[in-house]
């Protein structure tokens, strides 16, 4: 009845012509690294919904492991800047580094005053050889128990590498952009990012994965993010992907002492999106606040999997997603504060709510708590609900119309998260996004 | 569109043998009630008597539903219109228990409900400054204090702020017919005051309003044309204003007991 999903050959025989295609230069260690994860991947295969799997329980990855993606992805697309500008928000003050089908592009980037931080392609980085990536790259997402991340690690090459060093802060947000240009067939990219906030640092960046083709492809995203002591960082991510897409990312963060770590995950597009979140807080004071916002309609699928270990006392964690679900889409919320013992006077919360407008569309909430440590306070809940008949008649009383009305709630109920975002023209952006992507789905109309 | 409405020339307002309630239960049970422009009139009775099903009835509630008798509004049907357009059409309800929106703010609900107004109406949408100027004068007039109006509708509000919250509304939206479900339960004297000056600034000859309340007092403000009794889902008894003074000090048992004394001698 299990039935272990085959590793395709294809990844393999990609994987080949891949490792042959690299330049020499470059440390052992990564060449290691690569190897052992697309020989872990070899073992584990893509994740199947099997019994006893409580990671995968409620999302179906067959359409992905039964599709074949080409690789590497038509690196050759065109690509401009107002393309990307017409999908992902923008701003002049903000640093930007661009990636096309997975692959870096100087020419779209722009590198403005950096303030002694440094921000390259992670492939130049690895070349570098630098100590801070050897201790950093792929230690915190580990692929031993993961196979989307061991194929991520296997093809790992472009991404990219943030360092802020100690003390220093990034005055304007830092804007990373994938970006999937319409390829000849369908193809896979492998996006790697690595951010290391030395000790009280401070850095604000935006993870934008957005769609310039209609077809379907697969992007395997992992990021890892490490919060030095005192450090502050602010981080972003927007899943923009075209709605044939397929779209499964890994985030890992390691929090250091009296750390603060805030995340607002936003999404839109994709058939099937994945996102994994796992926040350690391994030093005592760190707190972190974790907010999303996922709009699915007709047939997608998005599966919100995030996990928050307390491992260290006096520690701070607050989880607030929220989901707007159209047509016969499915929204999964599952994971884990874990208070691990020792880990003190920790304060916990997490809550998921969700506004169900169809009668077909379907949530499956199970935030959990595991706790065995002292004097703690933790909470959880899920809610799930429709629009409020009551509401919308006080609103019709008044004189909107129905589209109006309800418009205006499901805007309101967004407003709880989109609220929350500091960068100006990034919450600017997510607002007329949300708008209009609810007149698109709903109404059938231009905003 | 609205062309016929300033030719109309009979009341405003005719309910005739009104017949409304919910699933299998009939609330109101032959309600007859006519309203003039420039009348104001006063709806007192029991609780549970169906006053407020009438206002929720008349401004297009979904869940009631009228099995018998008509309602007149304008000199046409009334009850096969959808309560936006009956908003659109002038009238108002401010609510006995008015609705928490989240996230929804008071200025851009007010500028979308006043921008559908006018445009029915055939007037200029407020630019955004002229809107806001007007907005300012309204919550000034009802003493509310401008950061609640910057929160959610409603929300978190206590029960006096969104009674008065509601008259703001109706002071912006001036409409043709204004219903007002117990707007003066809750409110201190400081507020009835403020909210009974609200509704006064409103009278004239081109609006009526219908107040349904449980106290004189409010009356005493807003001096009523016509004061009506509604017991058991009809009007059982109407007169001026003295008709409230006399409810007050006698209570509803009397009337009962003439109504059903009157209905015995009828058989
Ligand atoms: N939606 C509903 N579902 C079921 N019963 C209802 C509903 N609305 C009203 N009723 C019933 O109809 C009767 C009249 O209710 P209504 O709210 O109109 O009374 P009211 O005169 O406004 O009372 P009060 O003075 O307490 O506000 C009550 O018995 C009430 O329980
Ligand atoms: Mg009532």
């Amino acid at each position: 009845m299990p039935h272990a999903l085959a590793t395709p050959d294809s990844y393999l025989t990609d994987f080949r012509t891949f490792e042959t295609n690299l330049p020499d230069e470059g440390p052992d260690w990564i060449r290691e690294v690569r190897q052992q994860a697309l020989a872990r991947f070899r073992e584990l295969g893509f994740p199947t919904a099997r019994r006893g799997n409580e990671k995968w329980k409620y999302t179906n990855v067959g359409p992905i492991a039964d599709a074949t993606f080409s690789y590497p992805f038509d690196a050759g697309a065109e690509v401009s800047l107002s393309d990307i500008r017409s999908v992902a928000p923008w701003d002049d003050g903000w640093a930007t580094v661009v990636f096309v089908n997975g692959r870096y592009s100087p020419a779209l980037s722009t590198i403005v005053a950096l303030d002694g931080v440094q921000v390259t392609n992670l492939e130049e980085a690895v070349r570098a050889d630098g100590d801070v990536i050897e201790r950093h790259l792929a230690r915190h997402a580990t692929y031993e128990d993961d196979g989307f991340t061991a194929l991520n690690t296997a093809f790992l090459r472009d991404g990219a590498f943030v360092h802020v060093p100690e003390g220093e802060s990034l005055q304007s947000p830092l804007h990373l952009i994938f970006v999937t240009a319409e390829g000849a067939e369908p193809g896979v990219s492998y996006p790697r990012t690595l951010i290391v906030a030395g000790a009280r640092s401070e850095l604000t960046v935006i993870e934008s994965y957005v769609s310039l083709s209609s077809s379907r492809y697969l992007t395997d995203a992992v990021t890892e993010i490490v919060v030095g002591d005192g450090a502050q960082v602010e981080h972003y991510k927007l899943l923009l992907e075209s709605e044939g897409a397929f779209h499964v990312a890994v985030s890992r963060v390691h929090q250091g002492e009296d750390s603060v770590f805030s995340s607002t995950f936003y999404a839109r597009g994709a058939a099937i999106a994945r996102n994994d979140i796992q926040v350690l807080l391994d030093a005592p004071g760190s707190s972190c606040t974790l907010n999303g916002l996922y709009m699915t309609s007709g047939s997608q699928h998005i599966d919100n999997y995030i996990n928050i270990e307390h491992a260290k006392p006096h520690g701070t964690s607050r989880l607030f997603y929220k989901g707007i679900l159209d047509g016969e889409s499915k929204a999964v919320f599952g994971g884990t504060v874990l208070v691990r013992p020792g880990a003190d006077k920790t304060d916990a919360h997490q809550e998921d709510k969700n506004l169900l407008l169809s009668e077909k569309a379907e949530v499956a909430s199970k935030p959990s708590l595991e706790i065995y440590a002292d004097d703690v306070k933790c909470g959880h809940g899920a809610t799930a609900g429709t629009i409020a008949e009551d509401a919308i008649f006080y609103m019709r009383s008044r004189g909107l119309d129905l589209e109006t009305a309800t418009a205006f709630l499901i805007k309101g109920f967004a407003s709880g998260i989109l609220d929350k975002v500091r960068v100006q023209p990034l919450r600017a952006f997510l607002e007329k996004l949300t708008t209009k992507a609810l007149w698109g789905s709903r109404f059938g109309q231009a905003s | 569109m609205s062309a016929r409405a300033g030719n109309h020339k009979g009341p405003l307002l005719e309910v005739r043998d009104l017949h409304a309630g919910v699933a299998e239960v009939e609330i109101l049970k032959g309600l007859d009630l006519t309203v003039n422009l420039g009348e104001v009139h006063a709806i007192m009775g029991p609780n549970g008597s169906g006053k407020s099903t009438l206002a929720n009835v008349l401004a297009g509630k979904p869940e009631y539903k009228v099995t018998a008798g008509e309602v007149i509004y304008e000199g046409s049907n009334l009850l096969k219109l959808t309560p936006d357009r009956r908003a659109l059409d002038g009238i108002f309800l401010a609510f006995q228990y008015p609705v928490e929106l989240p996230g929804v703010r008071e200025r851009e609900f007010m500028k979308t409900a006043l921008d559908a107004i006018r445009e029915h109406r055939g007037l200029e949408k407020l630019s955004v400054r002229e809107f806001n100027k007007l907005f300012q004068e309204k919550i000034a007039q009802m003493e509310m204090s401008p950061d609640l109006v910057k929160r959610s509708v409603n929300e978190g509000f206590s029960g006096g702020e969104k009674k008065r919250n509601e008259i703001l509304q109706l002071a912006v939206l001036e409409p043709k017919l204004a219903l007002l479900d117990e707007t003066d339960s809750g409110l201190d004297i400081d507020a009835l005051k403020i909210v009974a000056d609200g509704v006064n600034k409103l009278r004239g000859p081109s609006r009526a309003i219908v107040i349904v309340t449980h106290y004189q007092r409010i009356l005493d403000y807003i001096k009523p044309d016509f004061v009506h009794v509604l017991i058991d889902g009809r009007i059982v008894r109407s007169g001026g204003p003295e008709l409230a003074l006399e409810l007050e000090a006698k209570g509803y048992e009397w009337i009962k007991e003439a109504v059903e004394s009157g209905e015995r001698l009828s058989v």
